[in-house]
Order: structure tokens, then sequence, then C-alpha cells
């Protein structure tokens, strides 16, 4: 799919909480080898929000980041979409409270939206659309997550927390989004119902069937529409549950390690969900030279994925002097805690009174 | 808290809004409606101004016998911030390790949760302080 006239990021900013968890003291406590858990999914630790945090306080301070990046006041937003399947609130939009936080509202249109961890580029792709078609100036569109797993599951070793915003504009863009095209099928390889507290998931169902026939067809799909190849990219950036998925994925399609390094960030702070895409992104953006050809493929479970072929502008390196923290400067704030501390932060543990 | 006294004061606590005498230029936060310098002066002239976030930890204090909303971030410190705009704010400051909480400490604002209003309701998000990278 392409847009009739330029469209692209005019500014953006990514969050990750600092506290982090190994898998080695979540091994520890279920009887199970951490350590080796951890080697498995290729993950070295994983981010924990605070008990003050959620999707509606990261999504704000990577909002407010991605705004002072644009250099626009909130009154030239015309749309917020947050994209995760962690909302504080089942009924109540978070993208309302950002709106008012970022000093975005009234005029302006929002909604929330869900698609397990693909909901933020769903969010990039609607403000795409409304950005071409000139409904609005400026959108932002945020993927974030406080993601869950359930204690003793394999989805605690991984499940965490943060995310990235994007204005998307038409005009002064750091990186023009040329192409997307998507891949949606009916596949049910995970899910929470409602009033479910933990997701639940098909094991193994959710590679092959699921995350790998989305994220390489997708991909593929997108760079024949476009008579690309996987050498004509600098980056490339793919949804990481943990870090074997998206590196599998990248060698099978003939994408090298030097094009994924920047954009893999699940191995410090594990799967960000909603968040994941975005701040992959957001890595890749902080180190981009003007010109650079960047590949972006989301997955969502349920399942669909989202390709961006996304090209490096002139004002790229303006970001590397705008005050604005990079990704890797987020992540130096790292703060570790055990177990314990992790149950309580999570709401694991059953209080009185 | 009623949901329309938390409601009404949204502005202020997401986004930092106090207000700017016009006549003598003397900034206020939380806002209010008339300057207690200027006094009639100041009628009408009370301007809106954003509290940008950045400032000064001018004193702090331990806290050991937490509220109920705070009780699972026991012991918390809380701080009093002289903003770059000359206000004073008072806050939590999170993210921090506790051996560096000093006087002239540089902060910034940052929205988190304050509590909630139960398990089934209304959730207050406000300003916290946390120190600057």
């Amino acid at each position: 799919m392409k847009t009739k006239t330029k469209v692209g990021i005019r500014g953006y900013g990514g969050y990750v909480p600092g506290f982090r968890i190994t898998p080695r003291e979540i091994g520890a406590v279920w009887g199970k080898d951490g350590e080796m858990m951890g080697a498995a999914l290729g993950i070295r630790g994983k981010s924990v929000p605070a008990p003050d945090e959620d999707v509606v306080t990261i999504s704000t301070r990577a909002a407010r980041w991605a705004l002072e990046r644009s250099g626009l006041n909130g009154d030239r937003i015309g749309a917020i979409y947050v994209g995760s399947e962690s909302h504080p609130y089942a009924v109540k939009p978070t993208s309302t409270m950002v709106g008012a936080a970022i000093g975005a509202t009234p005029h302006m249109t929002a909604a929330d939206y869900e698609f397990a961890c693909k909901a933020g580029t769903a969010a990039i792709q609607t403000c795409m659309g409304l950005v071409a078609s000139g409904m609005i100036e400026n959108g932002i569109a945020i993927g974030a997550d406080t993601s869950q797993g359930a204690p003793g599951d394999a989805l605690e070793y991984s499940a965490s927390a943060g995310g990235a915003a994007f204005v998307i504009g038409g005009e002064r863009l750091l990186a023009e989004i040329k192409y997307t095209t998507s891949m949606t099928t009916d596949t049910p390889d995970f899910w929470r119902r409602e009033g479910q507290t933990y997701p639940s998931h098909g094991g193994r169902f959710t590679g092959q069937p699921a995350y790998f026939k989305h994220v390489m067809g997708c991909t593929s799909k997108m760079m024949d529409e476009l008579g690309m190849e996987p050498s004509d990219f600098a980056h490339a950036v793919f949804h990481q549950p943990n870090g074997k998925f998206p590196m599998n994925a990248a060698k099978k399609l003939g994408f090298s390690r030097e094009q994924m390094e920047t954009g893999l960030l699940v191995t410090r702070i594990g799967n960000t969900y909603s968040g994941a895409v975005p701040l992959g992104l957001a890595a890749i953006l902080d180190i981009a030279e003007p010109g650079d050809n960047i590949l972006v493929t989301s997955y969502g479970s349920g399942a669909g994925s989202d390709g961006f072929y996304i090209e490096a502008s002139k004002n790229i390196v303006k970001v590397r002097e705008d005050g604005v923290p990079s990704i890797q400067e987020v992540l130096r704030d790292e703060r570790h805690i055990g177990y314990a501390e992790y149950a309580k932060y999570r709401d694991k543990i059953r209080k009185g009174g | 808290m009623s949901i329309p006294r938390f409601w009404r004061e949204i502005r202020q606590r997401y986004k930092g809004i106090g207000v700017e005498c016009g006549n003598c230029g003397r900034v206020f936060f939380p806002p209010r409606s008339i300057c207690p310098d200027c006094r009639r002066e100041s009628l009408g002239k009370m301007n809106e101004r954003e509290i940008v976030g950045k400032g000064k930890v001018i004193t702090y204090t331990e806290v050991h016998e937490p509220m109920p909303d705070f009780r699972m971030q026991a012991p918390y410190t809380m701080v009093m911030v002289e903003m770059d705009e000359g206000v004073r704010m008072t806050g939590q400051l999170v993210d921090f390790e506790p051996e560096k909480v000093g006087y002239g400490m540089e902060v910034e604002a940052v929205l988190r949760k304050l509590g909630e209003e139960s398990p089934s309701g209304i959730i207050y998000y406000g300003y916290k302080f946390r120190p600057c990278p």
C-alpha cells in the first residue's frame, strides 16, 4: 500500500521502565534452570514497570519526547491512537489521557487499538491514512505494553514493559514511510479472554504457523511488490517475542546479523509486546544515516503482520543533538530486582485489607 | 477523592498548568484567581502558564508509614522542588538511587499513577519527580 502523498515520521521517542529481572531469578522460584531458559530464549533480562507505571504513563513519556523532537505543540496533533494489550481500563481510552497530558485535547480524534503485539503498527498505518488523505496534519501513533506472563509460565521469562511514540506527518520528516503491506489471517496462537488476568498460548503453535508464516510472508510480499532485496536495506527490525524468532526469520529471508542488531532490543529488555517493533525502529532511527533504507515487520497474534519500508531523510542527523534521549540512553537506567520485589510490583501477591 | 474533584484538576496534575500574574509576572501553582501581591491590579490578568517540569530539590523526606495507596512503594521519598519558573511543587521522587538524593538535585516531572479509587474505580494520574538524566 502506497500513500498518494508523502507521509513519514516527524518525531519519535521511546521509554522503557528501569527495573530489570534476570531469567535466573525467575527460574530459581519455579525449580527451573533459568539461565538455560534465558539462553534458549535469547534473553538476558526483562524490564519491569514500577507499581506506579502503566501503559498511560509509558505512552505519555514516549509521546512527550516524540512531540518535543517534532518541534510541534500538542494542539497541532489531530489524532492519537494507542496500541496495547494492557490498557489500564477495559472501558475508558488510554489515548484521551495521553492527549490531555501532552496538550493535544480537545480538538482531535482518538481511540485505543488492540491487536496483540502489532496494535502499535496498526496505529501508524491509521495515522498514515489520515495524514495522506489530508484529514489531519499530524497524528501520534503509540505502541506500548506492560505485559503479564502467568507465574511459572514460559512467558514469564520474557513478558516485559516499554513503548514508543511516533508523530506521523507530511512535512519536515525525519524519515519517509514509503510503503506498507499487511498480512492478516485468523490464527488462534495466543489470546486472553475478557476478565482473565493472564494470556494463554498454543505453545509451539506460536512458531511456524503463526509468527514465521506472517512475519516472513508479509516481508517477502512487500519486497516483491517493491522489487527490493534484503541487501537494499541498511537495517531491519522484526517483532521480537524472544531473541531467537526474529534472528531465525531474518536468516531465512536473507538478512544479516549486522542489519538486525540495532533494532534487536529483546535480549536486554525482553518482549515489550506492542512496544517491541516501535522501540526497535526508534533505536534504528537514533543511528540511521540520511538515505538509509529500513525494513520493519511487526507481528500480532491472532494473527497478522504489518510491514513498512522507511527511508531516513537528511533531517535524521538532527535527532542526535535535539536533547531527546536515544533508546540506548534510556536503557542505561537499569536497576535489578529479585523475584520477591517483582511479584510485589506486578501485583502477584494477595494482600489483606 | 470524588470524580469531579479529580477531573477539575486534570490539567494541573497531567500538564502542570499554573497561572502567571499579568501585573508582576509572578507564577503560581496550583493556579490562583488573584495575585496576593498585586491584589485588585491582577484582576482579569491571571494568565495560564505551563510549568515545564524541570527544577531543583530544595528539601526532601523519607516516608516509612505510607498512606494505603503507597504501601507497595514504602519507604518512599517526597521532595519539594523549586521549579525553573520560580514556583515550588511537592511530589514523590521515583526512579532514583537513594545515595544520590540531596539538596540541589536536578529533577524533572513525569506522569505516574498516584493511586486509585478502588480496584474497579477511577485511576488517578499526576506528576511525580525523577532525577534528570
